[in-house]
């Protein structure tokens, strides 16, 4: 018999503390699955953030940082300037790039950084219990908005791939989805596509995954990727929003 | 190796470039720019890199992160560029990566004004930053010192995995005076099999760079083993000078530039048959408190003076422990003391006021 | 060998899997809990299964294994 799907050799997934369905372990599998393919699992080094993945250094198995709030850009920011062959990774969620670390996702793009940022957008923060995020949508009940995010007084969500793709150092900005199939092969290739951009040194890289987060949305996780389909889409929309030659 | 003319903040910035930092992420802040400025130039002609962050808060976290990958790395900012390092500080304490953090301290509390005070005391070896951790704490007096410890503190944070400070002020940071660059003591500096460099997955143990222990039993093993290495820094790194203490009836506590003011101070009250000395700590995280303990049995009386409301002086009653009078003379806000305001202290104190 | 290997204590019961099998062969398991007290996926008929390998792609626990 011959092998059609194994899964990456450095991610360590058995004994993973993510809720059920939550596509962190999905989006983690992508990473390793394309770091192997481009044969940089040698010299991948990856900065985990603070959030549900703060223990992402022990579900993927390269060196690895975990940095302070927010600044993962930073620590990879460090850690590329002294290793500038290996391929440096940050993953961060949506409370982790775009709320405390905006700066620092901001001014690592400006920079054209050869950083790859991996963006898990779930539009609420995980691993505190379910409060507002910059990405949380219009109306959406969370622990720090139980009415409803009322845009009049606390704003609008963020579109951070839009954001930065005004930058003239963001060299390849992709947001993708993964509530399907098709959705997670398209992610794959633009998370490749962001690595490859790195390895070419022409700046700074990211790619925005819509996920879920069943448990503070409320919903099954099959209840989760309906609503992901349905709500989180229309608000930020996939597609390529920045690629230099 | 000659000497030259250098201003603080570039002495400082040309003895890390000396003790082979290669790496500095800076911020602009008021009264330390020209480190940054001056690594913005000579980085690059000794193939090194700087970067000026985005923030302090930025800086820091590079830091963490150069630092994390091997290399020798250094950040300067002053006091409320401090303040907003401490969460950062604390993580590379944690995480032990060595490193070196300029504070070159101007008054406060708030934004302050941007002249020299010592009110950063508390902030260096008090904590500063959350959690159990210490830092070695350099505080020169003078700009030949500052260019000394800096070139020493990257050794030693090396060989302790340990960061270290160097406490700097306005004065050190603005003056120009001769300074020759001699390369420290050499440690034995094992290699740092420990640093986040790509792995291959057998040749060593895969390297994570963390602070995170969320099991109460490994936190606790962490903050005691990092104890024992601060035991280790406090019996073989503190460094002190003793001024005039043979025949001291009373004793001048004070650190930095401060004690160059004091020791015009003595001169004047010995010429008028005042027999005073000055014990000057020269780390003040490990402190010279046996030192001070010891000069408690033969002294009559001591003045703590600092550029503060007061902050070493607590310190200095720790080591005296009651065995004799402990007063406190300070300026704060940016005003420095003058060689007749302590002379008046000293005075008082001689004349048992 | 089966065309599918289940990591049987590893897979959560989140049922991502079941929706998007193509012959529709994955269920959650009524009878028994795993280890970690989730209802497992099992196939209910291996001879259906094409190994097209949906299912792996959205297991985010990597519980499965599909071969030829």
């Amino acid at each position: 018999m011959t092998t059609v799907f194994e899964k990456p050799k450095r991610f360590i997934s058995e004994k993973m503390h993510y809720c059920p369905g939550c596509t962190h372990g999905t989006a983690h599998r992508l990473v390793a699955e394309v770091i192997e393919e481009l044969g940089m699992n040698d010299r991948a080094v990856g900065v985990a953030p603070v959030g549900c993945s703060v223990f992402a250094y022990n579900y993927l198995d390269y060196d690895m940082y975990q940095a302070a709030h927010g600044r993962a850009p930073a620590v990879a920011t460090g850690a590329k300037r002294v290793h500038p062959d290996n391929l440096v990774f940050t993953y961060q969620g949506d409370g982790d790039l775009a709320s405390i670390g905006a700066a620092e996702i901001v001014h690592a793009a400006a920079r054209g950084e050869n950083i790859t940022a991996i963006f898990i957008n779930n539009a609420i923060y995980g691993m505190t219990g379910g409060q507002m995020a910059p990405t949380t949508l219009v109306g959406q009940s969370t622990t720090t908005s139980p009415y409803g995010r009322d845009a009049s007084l606390c704003g609008h969500p963020i579109r951070v791939s839009e954001m930065l793709a005004t930058l003239d150092g963001a060299a390849y900005i992709e947001r993708v989805s993964l509530h399907d199939v098709p959705n997670i092969n398209k992610a794959k290739r633009a998370i490749k596509k962001a690595f490859q951009t790195q390895i070419d040194k022409k700046g700074f890289s990211m790619v925005e995954l819509l996920s879920t987060c069943g448990t503070n949305w409320g919903k099954s996780p099959i209840e989760a990727i309906e609503w992901l389909k349905s709500d989180m889409i229309p608000q930020y929309p996939l597609g390529v929003y920045k690629e230099v030659d | 190796m000659s000497k030259v003319l250098m201003k603080g903040n570039e002495a400082i910035a040309e003895a890390a470039i000396k003790a082979g930092c290669k790496f500095f992420f800076g911020y602009p802040i008021t009264p330390q720019n020209q480190i940054p400025e001056y690594m913005s130039k000579r980085m690059p002609q000794v193939g090194g890199t700087f970067l000026q962050a985005e923030s302090e808060v930025a800086a820091i976290n590079m830091v963490y992160g150069a630092s994390g990958a091997g290399a020798r790395v250094m950040t300067s900012s002053s006091s409320p560029g401090i303040s907003l390092k401490q969460e950062g500080i604390s993580y590379i304490a944690c995480a032990e990566l060595p490193c070196v953090i300029v504070n070159i301290v101007r008054s406060g509390p708030g934004l302050g004004g941007i002249l020299p005070s010592q009110a950063d005391y508390f902030q260096s070896v008090k904590g500063g930053g959350h959690g159990d951790y210490r830092l070695i704490v350099y505080a020169p007096a003078s700009v030949q010192e500052a260019a000394d410890l800096v070139m020493e503190s990257f050794e030693v944070s090396d060989y302790y995995r340990v960061p270290a400070m160097i406490l700097g002020d306005g004065m050190i940071g603005q003056m120009m005076e001769p300074v020759e660059f001699k390369a420290p003591k050499k440690r034995n500096l094992p290699p740092k099999v420990w640093a986040a460099t790509g792995w291959d997955g057998k040749s060593r143990k895969k390297a994570i760079i963390n602070s995170l222990y969320i099991q109460a039993e490994e936190m606790s093993a962490v903050c005691n083993r990092l104890d024992g290495v601060y035991k280790q820094i406090a019996k073989n790194e503190t460094l002190y000078e003793e001024y005039m203490m043979d025949d001291a009836q009373i004793c001048i506590v004070a650190y930095g530039t401060t004690s160059r003011i004091c020791k015009n101070a003595i001169t004047t009250a010995r010429d008028n048959g005042i027999k005073v000395g000055l014990i000057r700590p020269i780390t003040v995280w490990p402190y010279p408190t046996d030192v001070i303990k010891k000069a408690a049995s033969k002294v009559d009386h001591f003045l703590a003076i600092e550029m503060s409301m007061g902050q070493m002086v607590e310190d200095v009653r720790l080591a005296v422990n009651g065995e004799k009078p402990v007063s406190f003379y300070g300026t704060t806000g940016g005003v420095v003391p003058t060689p007749e305001g302590i002379y008046d202290e000293i005075k008082k104190i001689a004349e048992g006021k | 060998m089966e065309k599918v290997k289940i990591l049987d204590d590893v897979c959560k019961g989140c049922g991502l899997c079941t929706t998007v099998c193509p012959k529709k062969i994955m269920v959650l398991s009524k009878d028994r809990i795993n280890a970690k007290g989730y209802s497992p996926v099992e196939i209910i008929d291996m001879d259906a299964c094409i190994s097209c390998a949906a299912c792996a792609k959205m297991c985010p626990d990597a519980v499965l294994s599909i071969y030829k």
